[in-house]
């Protein structure tokens, strides 16, 4: 029995878990003094709409932007929402899908949202319902597990799977941080190897919303994984029967979920082909844009049918 | 006004710079620095001061529920109510923990609770809690579900205590066939009180004072502009439900400290009361408030009111101004009292008398001092007034 000052966690006011991904350029191609810039001038980027769909009772909020196959991106802990720059470069190539998963932002959170499995049911059903056909699926963190449930849900409709720095599967011994009980700093620090860029983030604002959409956000990080932590003991049992070519992308120096469980996606996935971007943390859509991009365009027009 | 004593059993040895090391004197911070030979001078010393309660004349006696910390060693709150079930022969025992969000199995609990109060024929007092934040991370519970859990736990232990058994419980975490409790409880009309100790939060308070269970309701260690706030703020809703909430459905849990004079008890607790609130509540934030321990409302609520808030250090006059430390001479503790009382309309006072490391000599002058000097006179007072206003 106690009480303690109402005061919340820092972690929740971090401008860490929102806006990093407002901002996807490579910091080397992206003065500080830019980042207004590329917060506010969406001019420059390729034409992108936002609208809501409603998929199993659920109405989710859409960015979707370009033109060419599908891409579905599945965002991770930290949100999505937003028409991000290294989507811009995506969408030369393809029709980017990017909704905010059921729980998260600006969608609704529904009765049926228990598990990751749940989210594969639902992308499964998402896919359907849009007609989506020869899908390019991405998934990072978060995104990622729930990019492998959804694969094993419906193998027809997707022509390759890329996951990157992907939660889901567990190694013992080797455990994933406890990114609840990390203060915002060392938090916003963790996810980057490049400190410059945690520096600018820590520097930002956050408008209340962004704040309100950060703490509902932590809180579906926390329903679908806080026990087992950001694992699902099924998931490993299953995995093996994914049909799609796969890639394991990860960060060298990722804090939060290490480098050595890209070898693990590796030894799960029949067939999976590993890249490892050296000098970079959990983002690398963040920290290696170009890499991240080539990447995956490369990837899945080499699997092309 | 009734009178509780509780204790937190507080790792009084801990080496104080500890929790500046760790950020924290839960959770995280090394057992290692726990010494299980001063542990056991401890706990016997501790129970020797709840005993004392008995034929000092309080109506009751609490004990708590924390994990992993050195704020309070009583993780198994029942294994207390045991011991002190058969030492003590006329006090309530109010077991202010269990944290039913953590339990794998809350028939443990309804168990545990119709032993104590089989045993002491009466004597229990049922609380049921969700713990704070930090437990959700020593007990790897998902605090997104502790809400839920909670309400269901408890529906499935009234269950047990109130249905013919075997009966069934279908839910959602929890699902029993035979549900068939053996014990029954020893209050079985309709069962054992229910406590409700909260910080606070709009969910408890309508959840508490539903005409369904019209639960005392328990503000512990608040500022005083929380406690009229809340306490308020039941007896609001209880009227929106349609009843009138009494004394009885409210209680304040507070730490008190008297002694000959004002100044004496300034200066005998001043250390102590603040390494209470400097460093046995030492956590960070994000372990007292992991995502979804609060609604998303009270925590959207919580973060609007932040430019409100102070995290200033607590030092003995801070937590004094504020009304989360009663500090003085008999009178002075006795005016306070009853001008709260009056004004706020608590019933029960649960009385922290021993804390963080305040030595046994001075904890059991103040037990002492307490009851004879604090109680007893109020309660020679509230029934002058009773017998003026009977003739």
């Amino acid at each position: 029995m106690l009480s303690t000052p109402q005061t919340p966690p820092s972690f929740w006011f971090a401008p860490s878990l929102w806006p990093v991904t407002l901002w996807g350029q490579n910091p080397a191609e992206t003065p500080a003094n830019d980042l207004a810039m590329i917060w506010e001038d969406e001019s420059r980027m390729a034409e992108s709409r936002t609208y809501f769909e409603t998929v199993e009772g659920a109405q989710v909020n859409i960015v979707r932007g370009g033109a060419g196959a599908p891409l579905l991106f599945l965002h991770g802990a930290n949100g999505g929402g937003r028409w991000l720059p290294f989507m811009d470069k995506l969408a030369e190539k393809f029709d980017v899908i990017a909704p905010e998963h059921p729980g998260f932002g600006r969608s609704d959170t529904p009765e049926w949202l228990d598990a990751v499995k749940d989210l594969g049911h639902f992308y499964a059903a998402f896919m359907e319902k849009l007609g989506l056909r020869d899908v390019t699926l991405v998934g990072t963190s978060l995104g990622g597990w729930i990019a492998a449930e959804t694969a094993l849900r419906d193998p027809a409709r997707i022509r390759s799977l890329t996951l990157v720095a992907a939660a889901g599967l567990r190694i013992k011994g080797t455990p994933k941080a406890n990114i609840f009980l990390w203060p915002a700093e060392e938090l916003t620090r963790n996810l980057f190897h490049d400190q410059s860029i945690a520096e600018r983030i820590l520097g930002m604002e956050q408008s209340v919303e962004e704040r309100n959409i950060g703490l509902k956000n932590a809180l579906a990080t926390a329903k679908l994984g806080w026990s087992p932590r950001l694992y699902d003991p099924d998931l490993e049992k299953w995995i093996h029967r994914i049909k799609a070519p796969t890639q394991i992308l990860w960060g060298r120096q990722d804090k939060i979920i290490p480098v050595d469980y890209a070898d693990h996606f590796a030894q799960m996935i029949p067939g999976a082909k590993v890249r490892v971007f050296e000098e970079c943390g959990h983002l690398p859509h963040v920290e290696k844009t170009n890499d991240y991009v080539s990447e995956i365009i490369s990837f899945s027009e080499g699997v092309r049918p | 006004m009734k009178f509780f004593f509780i204790h937190l059993m507080p790792y009084a040895d801990l080496d104080l710079d500890a929790p500046d090391k760790y950020n924290s004197s839960w959770v995280t911070l090394p057992n290692t620095y726990y010494d299980p030979k001063k542990g056991h001078a401890l706990y016997n010393r501790y129970l020797d001061e709840l005993e004392m309660a008995d034929p000092l004349g309080f109506d009751g006696i609490c004990v708590n529920e924390h994990h992993s910390n050195a704020y309070g060693l009583m993780p198994q709150p029942g294994v207390f109510a045991g011991m002190l079930a058969r030492r003590t022969k006329n006090v309530k025992i109010a077991v202010l923990g269990r944290a039913l969000p953590l339990l794998n199995n809350p028939i443990t609990v309804a168990e545990e609770y119709a032993i104590l109060d089989n045993v002491t024929g009466g004597r229990l007092i049922a609380g049921f809690v969700r713990g704070i934040g930090a437990e959700y991370y020593s007990w790897n519970s998902n605090p997104a579900l502790s809400h839920d859990k909670f309400h269901e736990a408890h529906d499935l232990i009234v269950q047990a205590w109130t249905q013919p058994g075997p009966s069934t419980f279908e839910g959602k975490y929890y699902n029993f066939d035979y549900v068939n409790l053996w014990p029954r409880p020893y209050q079985d009309n309709p069962h054992p009180p229910i406590w409700i100790p909260s910080q606070g939060s709009t969910e408890t308070i309508e959840w508490a004072s539903h005409p369904s269970r019209r639960y005392t309701y328990l503000q512990t260690f608040s500022p005083l502009a929380a406690l009229k706030k809340y306490m308020k703020q039941y007896k609001d809703t209880a009227a929106d439900y349609g009843w009138e909430a009494g004394p009885e459905n409210l209680g304040w849990a507070t730490p008190i400290y008297v002694a000959e004079t004002d100044e004496i008890a300034y200066r005998e607790a001043k250390p102590h009361i603040e390494n209470f609130y400097q460093k046995f509540l030492r956590m960070p934030l994000e372990m007292l408030l992991p995502p979804g321990y609060l609604s998303l409302k009270s925590m959207q609520g919580v973060m609007a009111a932040k430019a409100q808030m102070t995290g200033g250090a607590k030092d003995i006059d801070a937590v004094m101004e504020a009304g989360m430390f009663l500090c003085g001479s008999p009178k002075t503790v006795r005016d306070k009292l009853k001008h709260f009382q009056k004004e706020i309309g608590f019933g029960t006072v649960i009385s922290m008398l021993q804390f963080a490391t305040l030595p046994a000599d001075l904890t059991k002058k103040n037990i002492e001092l307490y009851a004879r000097e604090v109680i007893a006179p109020l309660r020679a007072e509230e029934a002058a007034t009773l017998g003026v206003a009977a003739e």
